[in-house]
């Protein structure tokens, strides 16, 4: 398992308390789970995801997302209907696991309330959380 | 693995290092009158001669074949075991095995439920099957909480000529969810009425039995079309899978789910249990099946190997997330599942079936020929519905001393069919049986 030190937090995101990522792109915000928590669950082999056209709110369970060892729930970091999926982690879950913030992404999310990103922490607060 | 009792002195050990003086003072928490105070009420021992005489006589209360001729059926058929099977399931290997809670290291065990589980998939046409339920109506239950589960609708319509008892128990899983049970009546020619699935919105499972409770074969093509035009899933259950011998399995009408009853395959009908659940899905499912899985894979080394598999799903590791409360299954009956279905084999359990259907056949013609009629003109499997003259309760009294059941009389489940009887007929039952009861019947 990685150091804190090692993890790969780029700026470019947002960090939920429950370890999701979110990246505006245009008026739409694409979700991942960050590089602690893959490296955490352990090799993934399967992610459970919503439809295209489900909506959810901040908070809320949106998927699942199985490793070798546990299942997780997936949260909203931002409230929004779902726009798109990442269905090339049906055949290829380990996405997940080998990047995280780019072909890993899971859903593409159409905001609700702009301002929830605002509510999202920074890399270094995600790190400080990280650090207890 | 053995289990072995604790002694007095582990006992005392024990007490010591948690801290109590004895075992009465771990159960304060339970209420004092939930508590039994005296003792048991039991009688003196017996000697082991006086107990077996004892016991003797309590089994000589009952109906027992080849004593009496039974024709009765519903859900527990009377079918001939192989020697094999017996010796098989006798050996301590196998007989001494639970279900493996330290399982990788019980080769054995789990290739034995693998292939259980691959005979299961075949015979019912499906892409995989789990390593067992408790029995058909827990499987039942089971597939329609994980038709809901993958649907996320909340009805299921259930057919009415699903066995009562299996009814009985998916109202028990049902009663403290917010689903909705919808019974679906059946037909003039005994099968289930689908019609009343137009009308239903939010299903998330049409199920139904074929062979069904009256031995009737379902219309599983509308069957599966009207469920999936709802985008329902179709489950399919049955108490009588050697009808798959003849008859096309679930899997060849695009069943969603396939689940009933196995103890036809080499498990004696044993005063009602203990039973076999039989449990099959479609792959894409695979994740969302309640119960264990074991799979095939290789070690390190490029050897053949097996493990239970998709483990995350089950409660031990998921808790309230679980696909399932049940992580256990019926191993030594789906042991002796397979090595009945491996015994029989391909063919042979084609021409077992085909024995069955035709000695049936003789004895529905028998009393046909004789006046008694079936009241559905469906084809039926081993079991057939008759409808008796008014008044038929005394002679089956009389039938009853002279040691024969004349079926199981199905008013008290449909009581729109007084004097109707359900009989059932195997490939144990012989010719000259079947000729005294038309007899008996007619006189």
């Amino acid at each position: 398992m990685k150091e804190l030190s090692e993890l790969n937090l780029p700026d470019d995101v947002r960090y939920a308390e429950s370890h999701e990522w979110a990246r505006l792109e245009g008026d739409k915000v694409k979700v991942g789970i960050t590089d602690y928590a893959q490296d955490q669950l352990g090799d993934i082999v399967f992610v459970e995801m919503p439809e295209a056209g489900d909506s959810f709110e901040k908070g809320e369970e949106f998927g699942t997302v199985e490793s070798v060892k546990a299942v997780s729930e997936l949260y909203m970091p931002v409230g929004g209907e779902i726009v798109a999926v990442n269905t090339d982690l049906e055949d290829s879950p380990e996405r997940v696991n080998n990047s995280p913030y780019t072909d890993g992404w899971m859903i593409e999310v159409k905001l609700d309330d702009a301002s929830e990103m605002d509510g999202l922490l920074t890399n270094d607060a995600y790190l400080e959380k990280l650090k207890g | 693995m053995r289990y072995l009792p604790h002694t007095p002195e582990d006992i005392s050990a024990m007490l010591e290092a948690i801290g109590v003086k004895s075992l009465e003072d771990l159960f304060p928490t339970v209420p004092h009158d939930c508590r039994r105070t005296g003792d048991l009420s039991l009688p003196e021992a017996l000697t082991e001669w006086e107990l077996n005489k004892h016991i003797d006589k309590l089994s000589n209360r009952m109906a027992v074949s080849p004593e009496f001729k039974v024709f009765l059926g519903a859900g527990s058929y009377d079918h001939y075991i192989p020697a094999s099977v017996s010796y098989l399931l006798s050996r301590s290997e196998f007989v001494t095995s639970y279900t493996p809670y330290q399982p990788e290291i019980s080769q054995g065990t789990l290739q034995a439920i693998f292939e259980y589980q691959t005979l299961t998939a075949r015979l019912l046409g499906m892409d995989v099957a789990n390593a067992s339920q408790y029995d058909g109506a827990s499987s039942l239950a089971e597939a329609l909480l994980m038709a809901v589960r993958i649907t996320r609708q909340n009805k299921v319509a259930v057919s009415g000529l699903i066995h009562p008892n299996y009814r009985q128990v998916i109202e028990t899983y049902f009663a403290p969810t917010d689903c909705e049970f919808i019974e679906l009546p059946y037909t003039e020619a005994g099968i289930t009425d689908l019609s009343k699935i137009n009308d239903l919105e939010n299903l998330a499972a049409v199920a139904v039995q074929s062979p069904n409770f009256f031995g009737c074969i379902e219309d599983l093509q509308s069957s599966a079309k009207k469920a999936h035009d709802k985008k329902a899933l179709l489950v399919v259950g049955f108490t009588e899978p050697l009808a798959y011998g003849m008859y096309k399995n679930p899997g060849s009408y695009d069943a969603d789910i396939a689940c009933g009853e196995g103890q036809s395959l080499g498990i004696p009908r044993t005063f009602g249990g203990p039973a076999l659940g039989m449990f099959a899905a479609k792959q894409k499912y695979v994740r969302n099946m309640p119960g264990r899985l074991v799979g095939q894979t290789v070690d390190v080394e490029g050897r053949r190997g097996y493990v239970l598999t998709l483990a995350t799903r089950e409660q031990h590791i998921r808790r309230e997330k679980a696909t399932s409360n049940i992580c256990t299954n019926h191993s030594l009956c789906a042991l002796a599942s397979s090595m009945y279905m491996a015994s029989v084999g391909g063919s042979g359990f084609k021409e077992l079936a085909r024995l069955n259907y035709d000695r049936c056949e003789y004895l529905k013609d028998r009393l046909r020929k004789a006046g008694y009629s079936s009241p559905f003109n469906r084809s039926t499997f081993n079991e057939f519905v008759v409808q008796f003259p008014q008044g038929f309760e005394t002679t089956y009294q009389d039938l009853l001393k002279k040691k024969i059941i004349a079926g199981l009389p199905l008013e008290c489940y449909y009581p729109e069919l007084a004097n109707h009887y359900l009989l059932c007929v195997t490939e144990t039952m012989a010719k000259e049986d079947m000729d005294t009861l038309v007899r008996e019947v007619v006189t």
